[in-house]
């Protein structure tokens, strides 16, 4: 396999920074582009990944905005009992008669907003905690590290039911619980990645140059695993969502009347016989989100990340 | 190394203290294990409450009942009084962990060992037709909840036993009970068969995080200059791929996966509860249920101690594996 380093056909990919005196002395023009035109370029190119990103917009309205153009309303009973789904009621209506569509209109929009929380806070949490331990090593290495086995010995729908059953079912709480109870997975993975980071030349050359801790872990150790973050980010999202619906599935997750895509599966399941549809409509539901969210992922870490695309494209 | 280790296990045990302290207030935190008698109606006479506070400790202060609790599991092997009917606590945690462990060592083989099959081969053929559906295939199991997963195999396996064969699936226990009156062997075939359904369930989620973080950090690895001169010095693509780069690529992963055991212990409670069976899954949720705090005290313990000897596996074996971190 060709690698064509150095080369002219490499000059697109280089830093902003050193672009405008090689440009010059070439004699075709290329069109100059920043870092994240380009990333967004590649981005586009993988076509799963952009189809992706366009379902889980769609995703989106559907959990936000539809609700309020939808005739009917997650808390409010229907005529109709245990219709199967007709042109009157797309996901039909279960025992009590409220309306599937809007129930699981709703329950998307609850477990999107739970996942977005242990996504954020879960990640950002972790990398801090992780690049801090990685770098500095010695004493505070032991002490974070400690704490993460410490979090991390008790298996997390364990810990979750525990803290749910104290503080409650509200939809931020959950995620506040579950994003605490991933951060410290993130942390070790991420520690992993700059231990064997720190010890490479370009770290030691930025520590020679005077470069302060901070600015190495800011500078040149966060944005090393920045690619590891996305994995993982996206896998907390996935795993997020995922973990909401084992959480209510074991009875400790969003309470009614509120409800989540976990809680909807749960409450069909007795009736997988009777009413098909309220079981398979919130499940595919999840699969979708989940499945957007990893395929988005994975795009990303691609246009981000060029080291792992083989093909230069 | 052997000082490593040595150090490693003496600075767990702190850790393992310290885990049991916070699990102690985390279920002090749960509720009052006497609600159940406090809420009857009429309710029972105050002497009633009072001794039942007092056999179960409820009475002295937390660091007294921490004390009480711990030095009686460790010294005497009394792991304390169950809030309700319940045997011995110790050996029926024992019980039920030799009951999920099955299930859960099964499944962590097969799925390791796919995983790293499919995870290698998709980053070698990148963007091939290979990579495109096993990745597919992998997103698709890394996005199913478990339990609905789970529902779907159940309610599939009794739909293939009425229509087409019955007797195939066991969709129900983790045994036959009674247990079979006969060979070691019908009795280990028994087993065997109710172990299919739920491995498949929990071996999917396992694999399909594994075979992607193989993926990912073998692509890694096989972008990197090391690979690059390793195969430019003439080595075989074989052994490039296996001694040069599989190797770097599975010390993410054996973190992952010791880690994981925790999150599978996870799964397998779900599993365990759709196909009903007596593990530690149903063992912790009806001690969360009704709020027996030694029982669920006793879970943690055991669960906490075993997810502490894999991560010093994990630790062990990154020494193993990347000859750059030393173990001074």
């Amino acid at each position: 396999m060709p690698e064509l380093h150095g080369t002219v056909k490499d000059q697109p990919a280089a830093t902003p920074g050193s672009a405008p005196s090689a440009r010059t002395e070439r004699e075709f023009t290329a069109k100059e582009r920043t870092q994240w035109q380009l990333a967004a370029r590649r981005f586009r190119r993988h076509r799963i990944a952009a189809a992706s990103l366009v379902v889980f917009i769609l995703l989106l309205l559907f959990a936000f905005v539809l609700p309020h153009f939808w005739k009917y309303t997650y808390d409010v009973f229907t005529d109709d009992l245990n219709v199967s789904p007709d042109a009157k009621h797309p996901f039909g209506t279960d025992a009590t008669g409220y309306d599937g569509l809007a129930v699981v209109m709703r329950g998307t929009g609850q477990s999107l907003k739970v996942a977005f929380v242990i996504a954020s806070v879960g990640t950002g949490a972790g990398a801090v905690w992780g690049v801090v331990s990685g770098y500095l090593g010695g004493f505070v290495d032991a002490a974070l590290m400690r704490f993460a086995d410490l979090v991390l010995t008790i298996p997390a729908l364990a810990l979750a039911a525990a803290l749910a059953k104290n503080f409650g079912g509200t939809w931020w709480i959950i995620g506040l619980i579950l994003a605490g109870v991933s951060a410290p997975y993130v942390a070790r993975v991420v520690r992993g990645v700059v231990l064997s980071l720190r010890e490479r030349e370009f770290i030691e050359a930025s520590r020679a140059l005077g470069a302060s801790n901070l600015r190495i872990m800011v500078r040149h150790l966060l944005p090393n695993t920045v690619p590891v973050l996305i994995v993982n980010a996206t896998l907390l999202v996935a795993a997020g969502i995922l973990t909401e619906t084992a959480l209510s599935f074991v009875g400790f997750g969003v309470q009614s009347p509120d409800t989540s895509l976990g809680v909807l599966i749960t409450q069909a399941q007795g009736a997988f016989d009777t009413r098909p549809w309220l079981f398979y409509f919130p499940g595919v539901f999840i699969i979708l989100i989940a499945l957007t969210v990893n395929f988005i992922g994975d795009g990303l870490r691609d246009a981000l990340d060029p080291r792992q695309t083989r093909e230069r494209r | 190394m052997l000082v490593f280790v040595i150090r490693r296990v003496l600075v767990s045990i702190p850790v393992l203290i310290a885990s049991t302290m916070l699990t102690f207030v985390l279920v002090k935190f749960t509720g009052d294990p006497l609600l159940y008698l406090k809420l009857r109606n009429p309710r029972p006479a105050q002497v009633v409450i009072d001794t039942e506070s007092h056999r179960l400790w409820l009475d002295r202060s937390w660091p007294t009942q921490y004390w009480h609790w711990i030095s009686n599991v460790v010294f005497h092997g009394n792991w304390g009084p169950p809030v309700l009917g319940h045997d011995d606590i110790g050996s029926e945690v024992l019980q039920a962990l030799l009951v999920t462990g099955r299930l859960v060592a099964v499944s962590v083989v097969i799925a390791l060992f796919l995983a790293v099959i499919t995870g290698v081969v998709s980053a070698v053929k990148q963007y091939s037709l290979v990579d495109y559906s096993t990745t597919t295939m992998g997103f698709l199991f890394l996005s199913m909840p478990v339990f609905w997963f789970a529902i779907l195999l159940k309610q599939g396996g009794i739909w293939f036993n009425d229509n087409v064969n019955p007797h195939t699936f066991f969709t129900i226990g983790d045994r036959t009970i009674p247990a079979i009156q006969g060979s070691t062997f019908a009795n280990l075939k028994d087993i065997f068969g109710h172990l299919v359904l739920p491995t498949i369930v929990l071996g999917l989620a396992g694999y399909a995080a594994w075979s992607r973080f193989t993926r990912a950090s073998m692509l890694e690895v096989l972008n990197s200059d090391y690979v690059r001169l390793a195969r430019s010095k003439g080595l075989k693509p074989r052994t490039v791929l296996i001694r040069h780069a599989l190797r770097t690529a599975l010390i993410p992963l054996t973190t992952v996966t010791a880690l994981d055991v925790a999150a599978l212990l996870g799964g397998a409670i779900v599993t365990e509860t759709v196909f009903q069976w007596h593990g530690m899954g149903n063992l912790f949720l009806t001690a969360l249920r009704t709020l027996d705090f030694n029982v669920m005290l006793g879970w943690l313990l055991v669960t906490a101690t075993l997810v502490i000897m894999f991560n010093l596996i994990a630790d062990l074996l990154y020494g193993v594996l990347d000859p750059r971190i030393r173990h001074a």
